[in-house]
C-alpha cells in the first residue's frame, strides 16, 4: 500500500509540474489541481498508514489511526477548492479582456497590442 | 489571560463582512468603517506592544485547549511590533486610497482591504505553523482581489501570474508541513521546537527536506532571488494602495523566516546544521545585487521603486542570514524602514502616473504638483537608497556592523556598498529625467489650447493624497530622530529570540484543557 500512495503522489507531481510550466492558462490551472491532489494524499499520508483503524478513542481498540492530518486535508481541501475556482475567474477574466490565454508577458508588448486590436 | 490579542485579527473579520452585507453600495459608510477600524487597530496594536515591551509573551488558548492540541496565538515582542507596523502602514495606505479615489474604481476595495488586514495580523501572531499557512492563504485570497481591482488587461495578466506563483507557494507549504508532521507529530512552534532537539543525529534527512522545503516557501513570499519573479509585474501593475500595502507582505515572509528559523530551527542545531545558514546569505547578497542593478536598469518609474523593494528585502535578508542577535536586530530595523520607505515611494508613483502619459523613463513635460511631488519623491529616494541623514543609512550601519566579524564580512561590505552606488545612480537618474529635466520640454500646444486655465491644475492630486505620503515620510524621519530608543528595542526583540525559554513555557505551560495528555497519543 506504501507503495501504490507513493507512486501516486509521485505521478501525481510530475504530471502537475508538467502542465504548470505550460505556457497557457487552462493546462496551468489542471496541473495546479494536480499538484493540490497530489499534497492532499501527500498531508494524509503523513499520519502513517494504517487500515481499518478508528481515529478517534474507542474502548477495546489498541491501534489509532492518527486523526489530525485528516483534518489538515480537509482545510486543504477548502483552500484549494477556493483558491482553483478564484484562479479560474482571473484567469477568464485576462482571457476575454486581452484576447489570447498566455501566461507569459508579452515579449513586444506594441506588437501586441497592435494584433489585438486587429482581432477586435 | 487576556482577550485583546485576538481583537486584530478579530476586528477585521468582523468589519469585512459588515461592510461587504451592509454597506454595500455607499462608498462613504465602507469610508468611515474601514477607517474606524484601522484607527482601532492601531490603538490595538499600540497596547499590545507596550504590553510586550516588558518581555512578558501573552498567550492565547483558543477554546481553552492546551498548546499542542489546541490552536494557540501568541503574542511577544516580534509579533506585535509586525501588528503595529501593519497597522500604522494600513491607516496611510488607506487615506490615500480614499484621497486618490482608488478605492471607488472597483468594487469591494474596503472589504477585501479588512481581509488583507486579518491575514497579515494573523500571520503575525499564531504559534502554529498550519495557522500560519491558514492565514497565508487569507491574505493571499484577499490580495488576489486587492491585486486585480479596477480590472485592466495588464492588471489582469499580472494577477494571474502573481496567482499561480503563489498558489505553487502554498503547494510547496503544504508539503513541507506534511513532511514535519511525518518526522514530528506537531505543528506547534514551541512544541516542534521541543522535538526537533530530540531527532536523533543519524535520522534527520527528513526534517532537513522539510526545513528547506519550508525556506523556500518563506523565500518566495519574501521574493528573494531566485524566486523573486512574480513581484515586478505583480507590484507594477497593482493599484498603487495595494503595491504600498504590499510593501508588509515581503516583510512576512521575513517574519516567518526570523520566527522559524530562530526559535524552531536555531542556527545551533544539529539536525539541520548548515542548511540554511550556508544557503541564505548568498541568496541574499545576489538579491541584493540584482534589485539595486534593477533600479539602474529600469525603463519605467514603477518598475524601478518593485526592483528597490527586491533590492530592500535582500539587505533585509542579508542580516537575518547572518543569525546573530545584532544582525536580526539590525535586519528588525530595517524591515521597519523599509516598509514606510516602499510603500512611500508606491504611492508617490501614483502621483506621478496621475498626470503623467506614461511611466516610461523619458522627457515628458512636468507633472501637475511636480514641486511638492519631487520633493517627497527626493526624501523617499534619499530613504530608500540609504543615504544619510534618514533611516535607511542608519539601517544599513547597523547591518555592516553586525556583519563586520562574520565570515562573509567582506562580500557584505562589497554587495552592500556597491549596491547603495548603483542605486543611488538610479533613483538620481530617475529623479532627474522626470522632475528635473521635464522643465526644459515644452507642453505640447495641443493640451494647452484645450483647457488653457490650466488643465495641470485641475488633474493635480488630492490634498489628502499628500498628507498620505507626507505622513510616510515623516514617520521616516521621526524613526530616525528616535533611531537610539528603536535600536534599543529591536535589540531586546532579538534577544527574547535568541533565549525562547520563556515563549515555550508559556505556550506549553499555560493550562488547559488535556494540559496532562499521555505521552503517545500524539503519535
Amino acid at each position: 500500500m506504501e507503495f501504490l500512495v507513493a507512486s501516486a503522489i509521485g505521478i501525481l507531481t510530475a504530471a502537475g509540474i508538467y502542465l504548470v510550466l505550460r505556457l497557457r492558462t487552462f493546462p496551468v490551472i489542471l496541473g495546479m489541481s494536480l499538484l493540490t491532489y497530489a499534497v492532499n494524499v501527500f498531508l494524509f499520508a503523513s499520519g502513517r498508514l494504517v487500515i481499518g483503524a478508528p481515529p478517534i478513542l474507542v474502548d477495546g481498540v489498541e491501534t489509532y489511526t492518527d486523526p489530525l492530518p485528516q483534518a489538515l486535508v480537509l482545510t486543504a481541501i477548502v483552500i484549494s477548492f477556493g483558491m482553483t475556482a478564484v484562479v479560474v475567474m482571473i484567469a477568464l477574466g485576462a482571457y476575454l479582456s486581452s484576447a489570447d490565454d498566455k501566461v507569459n508577458d508579452p515579449t513586444d508588448p506594441e506588437a501586441q497590442a497592435k494584433a489585438e486590436e486587429d482581432v477586435a | 489571560m487576556t482577550h485583546w490579542i485576538l481583537a486584530p485579527i478579530i476586528l477585521p473579520a468582523i468589519l469585512a463582512p459588515f461592510i461587504v452585507l451592509a454597506a454595500r453600495y455607499h462608498i462613504q459608510i465602507q469610508r468611515v468603517f474601514s477607517m474606524a477600524g484601522v484607527v482601532a487597530l492601531i490603538a490595538i496594536a499600540a497596547g499590545l506592544a507596550w504590553q510586550a515591551s516588558d518581555g512578558t509573551v501573552t498567550l492565547y488558548q483558543l477554546g481553552d485547549w492546551a498548546a499542542p492540541f489546541g490552536i494557540v496565538v501568541v503574542g511577544d515582542r516580534l509579533s506585535t511590533l509586525m501588528v503595529l507596523l501593519t497597522a500604522v502602514l494600513a491607516f496611510f495606505v488607506l487615506l490615500y486610497s480614499m484621497a486618490s479615489g482608488w478605492d471607488e474604481r472597483g468594487r469591494h476595495f474596503h472589504a477585501l482591504f479588512q481581509f488583507q488586514l486579518m491575514g497579515i495580523m494573523g500571520a503575525f501572531l499564531t504559534g502554529d505553523l498550519f495557522n500560519l499557512f491558514v492565514f497565508f492563504e487569507v491574505l493571499l485570497i484577499a490580495s488576489y482581489g486587492l491585486m486585480i481591482h479596477a480590472g485592466g488587461r495588464e492588471r489582469l495578466r499580472a494577477g494571474v501570474q502573481y496567482v499561480l506563483f503563489n498558489l505553487l507557494g502554498s503547494t510547496l507549504f503544504l508539503f513541507a508541513l506534511g513532511s514535519i508532521y511525518a518526522e514530528t507529530g506537531t505543528l506547534n512552534m514551541a512544541d516542534l521546537a521541543q522535538r526537533v532537539t530530540l531527532i536523533d543525529a543519524e535520522e534527520t534527512v527528513g526534517i532537513r527536506v522539510a526545513a528547506v522545503l519550508l525556506l523556500l516557501v518563506f523565500a518566495i513570499k519574501a521574493a528573494l532571488v531566485p524566486l523573486h519573479f512574480w513581484l515586478p509585474s505583480s507590484y507594477a501593475e497593482a493599484p498603487a494602495p495595494v503595491a504600498a500595502l504590499f510593501a508588509i507582505m515581503t516583510k512576512v515572509g521575513a517574519y516567518a523566516i526570523i520566527r522559524v528559523y530562530t526559535i524552531v530551527f536555531p542556527p545551533d542545531l544539529e539536525v539541520t546544521a548548515g542548511l540554511h545558514t550556508d544557503w541564505l546569505l548568498p541568496a541574499a547578497l545576489i538579491s541584493l545585487a540584482i534589485g539595486m542593478a534593477g533600479v539602474l536598469a529600469a525603463k519605467k518609474l514603477d518598475r524601478l521603486v518593485t526592483f528597490s523593494v527586491i533590492g530592500s528585502m535582500g539587505m533585509v535578508m542579508v542580516a537575518i542570514s547572518l543569525f546573530t542577535a545584532e544582525s536580526i536586530a539590525a535586519a528588525l530595523y530595517y524591515i521597519v524602514h523599509s516598509t514606510l520607505a516602499g510603500a512611500a515611494l508606491f504611492l508617490i508613483v501614483d502621483l506621478v502616473r496621475n498626470s503623467r502619459e506614461h511611466l516610461n523613463l523619458t522627457l515628458l513635460p512636468p507633472v501637475a504638483g511636480a514641486a511638492l511631488i519631487s520633493g517627497l519623491f527626493f526624501v523617499a529616494a534619499i530613504a530608500m537608497a540609504g543615504l544619510p541623514p534618514l533611516s535607511g543609512f542608519l539601517g544599513k550601519l547597523l547591518i555592516l556592523d553586525a556583519s563586520y566579524l562574520s565570515s562573509g564580512g567582506v562580500w557584505v561590505w562589497a554587495v552592500v556598498l556597491t549596491g547603495s552606488l548603483i542605486s543611488i545612480v538610479g533613483f538620481a537618474r530617475a529623479g532627474s529625467t522626470v522632475f528635473w529635466k521635464a522643465k526644459s520640454v515644452e507642453p505640447e500646444p495641443l493640451v494647452e489650447s484645450e483647457d488653457p486655465t490650466g488643465s495641470p491644475q485641475a488633474e493635480a492630486p488630492a490634498t489628502m493624497s499628500y498628507v498620505a505620503v507626507g505622513g510616510l515620510l515623516a514617520l521616516l524621519v521621526s524613526y530616525t530622530v528616535f533611531s537610539g530608543p528603536v535600536h534599543a528595542y529591536m535589540s531586546a526583540t532579538s534577544a527574547q529570540l535568541f533565549a525562547p525559554q520563556p515563549y515555550f513555557s508559556t505556550v506549553l505551560e499555560t493550562p488547559g484543557k488535556l494540559s496532562k495528555p499521555k505521552q503517545e497519543e500524539a503519535h
